[in-house]
């Protein structure tokens, strides 16, 4: 990975013609990416959606995926001090047993949902390898695909995952500034950068289906950001080629600990984020959740997105018991998922529930 | 700077040496070329003679000395000539060629893969000549292939590269350098696919057969240079139709909540 301030100089040096041959170009790379993502290519906003759009129409069609989040336990050994289930907050900590998730999950099976994604705060005393695996073991029948979202674990542990039925590993590098990283995360596991920058290539080796990969918008320069996305994706999609790929873009929400983003990403700068990506990668699945709000999500569907969340609670037990507090962030839009279904179909698109099949993994369950 | 297996090359032109009328119109048309990689049929030397009329003229400080196993007709044939050749020069690289048709020279891709993995293995850098299928040269990279060379169209047949449609998915998506070889016939071939984005060409008859053979090398260095200049300008995507400079019909209306 490239050093962070290097893109910061790369992205200052492009020009408006850079970027207007960025737009025209059949195969764009990282220099390309870079012009998109310039200073200079904020007034071609409407150029980057158009290209997004028709790109994201030819590959995609008139789809968009639908998913929930089940939070397993806001325990969490990290001081990361952006993050609602920092170990510092004095939040009320709750850890679902088996039974209690299998519930939630089941919750969210009954409104509609087949694709669900299991996250839980960095903890290996409370979610663990073997709690995960019976998890996914308990659900893998009636979910269509079970991805995690949870702290980077080691292959072995990716491999008996892959097994048991998880589909899809999620896990974000929060910022690819290694400098801020260190300051942002003073104490626990995940203060090693590289750890957790390798959690892709271990998961993918083990032949998870999709990786997801992310930065927190809010902490570093956006555009820089983006650069390294782009980067880290190309190098995962060059040595990953079986591999599906995804890419979030989690903005800083309101959280306990009061955290106030270092930079400012307003909705016009995430809006062009997710436009040069998708121009850069036009087979990358593209994710907004609920973290932004309905109008947002409204306007972008079939701009460059692909995947939305619906209907989401952060808070471990939400979905049973929606007055529980203990939630990571706040979440900015509540819509269920035939709300969410019926926004999607009324701007001529599908709202697909199901895009995966537990029996592709059935050589590897038996 | 073209690397393949830690080994830089600043010409991006490979020479094969069949066909040429003389050892000597060879050795010129080589030097012409600029080339720095050479590749020579195994069965057509005697590698453990330094008088061979072909290997006296590859001189190994100023050239990778690449031997094929053209002739071979599955992976047994091909390893064991590859083990030949290592025991008698001590060199590790080597273009795989499986040619089990003899008409028409083709690639098998199953022999070829089996090849690749075993001779990988064997401590080989081995670049593997195949048909331009993406997801052959997907699985040759991931076998351990130092590079992967499709061809334009079959062999000696100066069609030029009839195959750029599934080059350009191998180039996009490869993790290893892509050299296109084979039917590339006229130095505008070999331009086309340095400005789609190869890494490099291997070049054989077109300079062999030429009635200059040396003049023709010449030719084909400048066509590999310039297509790997304008590639690395960036050229503008193709279209069928007419483009307005902003095609915005409907967006700013799409943008309005932003």
């Amino acid at each position: 990975m490239p050093d962070f301030f290097s893109w910061q100089n790369q992205l200052e040096r492009c020009s408006e013609s850079d970027v207007m041959h960025a737009l025209e170009c059949a195969k764009p790379g990282i220099g390309e990416l870079s012009a998109l993502l310039s200073p200079a290519a904020d007034r071609f906003l409407p150029q980057l959606a158009a290209r997004s759009r028709d790109l994201t129409l030819q590959r995609f069609g008139r789809t968009t995926q639908l998913y929930a989040p089940v939070y397993l336990s806001n325990f969490c050994t990290n001081r990361c001090v952006y993050c609602g289930f920092s170990a510092t907050n004095k939040i009320d900590r709750k850890a679902l047993t088996l039974d209690e998730a299998e519930k939630e999950a089941e919750i969210l099976y009954r409104r509609g949902f087949r694709h669900i994604l299991l996250v839980s705060g960095e903890s290996d005393a409370i979610i663990d390898v073997s709690y995960l695996e019976n998890l996914a073991k308990r659900l893998c029948s009636r979910f269509a695909s079970l991805s995690i979202e949870v702290q980077p674990l080691s292959t072995e542990a990716y491999r008996r995952l892959f097994a048991a039925g998880i589909t899809a590993v999620a896990v974000y590098q929060e910022t690819y500034d290694r400098e801020l990283y260190k300051e942002l995360h003073p104490a626990g596991k995940k203060r090693d950068y590289d750890f957790r920058l390798d959690t892709p290539d271990r998961a993918a080796a083990v032949g998870m289906r999709e990786i997801g990969i992310g930065a927190l918008l809010g902490l570093s320069n956006w555009r820089a950001e983006g650069m390294a996305l782009g980067y880290h994706l190309n190098s995962l999609r060059r040595r990953f080629w079986q591999t599906n790929f995804s890419v979030s873009f989690p903005r800083l929400r309101p959280a306990a600990g009061a955290f106030a983003p270092l930079t400012e990403v307003n909705l016009k700068n995430l809006s062009q984020l997710i436009f040069a990506l998708r121009i850069f990668d036009p087979d990358v699945g593209l994710i907004v959740s609920t973290r932004e709000e309905a109008a947002f999500r409204d306007g972008m569907l079939g701009l460059g997105p692909t995947r939305y969340s619906a209907g989401s609670s952060t808070a471990p037990g939400g979905y049973g018991n929606p007055e529980l507090n203990g939630e990571q962030f706040s979440v900015g839009d509540h819509r269920s998922l035939p709300e969410m279904a019926a926004v999607i179909r009324s701007k001529g698109f599908d709202p697909v529930c199901k895009d995966w099949d537990a029996s592709f993994q059935e050589s590897t369950l038996s | 700077m073209l690397t393949i297996a830690e080994t830089s090359f600043s010409s991006r032109l490979f020479l094969g040496t069949g066909k040429f009328a003389s050892s000597k119109i060879m050795e010129q048309a080589i030097s012409a070329s600029g080339t720095e990689m050479v590749t020579v049929a195994l069965r057509r030397v005697d590698l453990s003679n330094p008088n061979d009329d072909i290997m006296s003229v590859i001189d190994p400080r100023k050239y990778t000395f690449l031997p094929n196993t053209s002739g071979a007709r599955n992976s047994d044939e091909a390893i064991r000539l590859a083990r030949l050749a290592r025991a008698a020069s001590g060199n590790r690289w080597l273009k795989l060629e499986v040619t089990p048709d003899p008409r028409t020279l083709l690639p098998d891709p199953v022999e070829t893969l089996v090849a690749t993995e075993k001779l990988v293995k064997e401590g080989f850098i081995v670049l593997p000549y195949m048909n331009a299928d993406p997801i052959l040269a997907l699985r040759l990279q991931d076998a351990g292939a130092a590079a992967v060379m499709p061809l334009g169209s079959p062999i000696g047949t100066n069609q030029g590269i009839l195959t750029a449609f599934q080059i350009e998915i191998i180039i996009e998506q490869a993790g290893v350098p892509v050299v296109v070889d084979a039917g590339i016939g006229a130095p505008s071939h070999a331009a086309q696919a340095m400005e789609m984005g190869a890494d490099a060409v291997l070049v054989n008859t077109a300079i062999a057969i030429a009635r200059d053979p040396i003049a023709m090398a010449g030719a084909f260095a400048k066509a590999v240079e310039a297509g790997r200049t304008a590639y690395e300008a960036g050229m503008g995507a193709k279209s069928t139709n007419a483009q307005a400079s902003s095609p915005l019909q409907g967006i700013s209306e799409d943008l309005s909540f932003l």
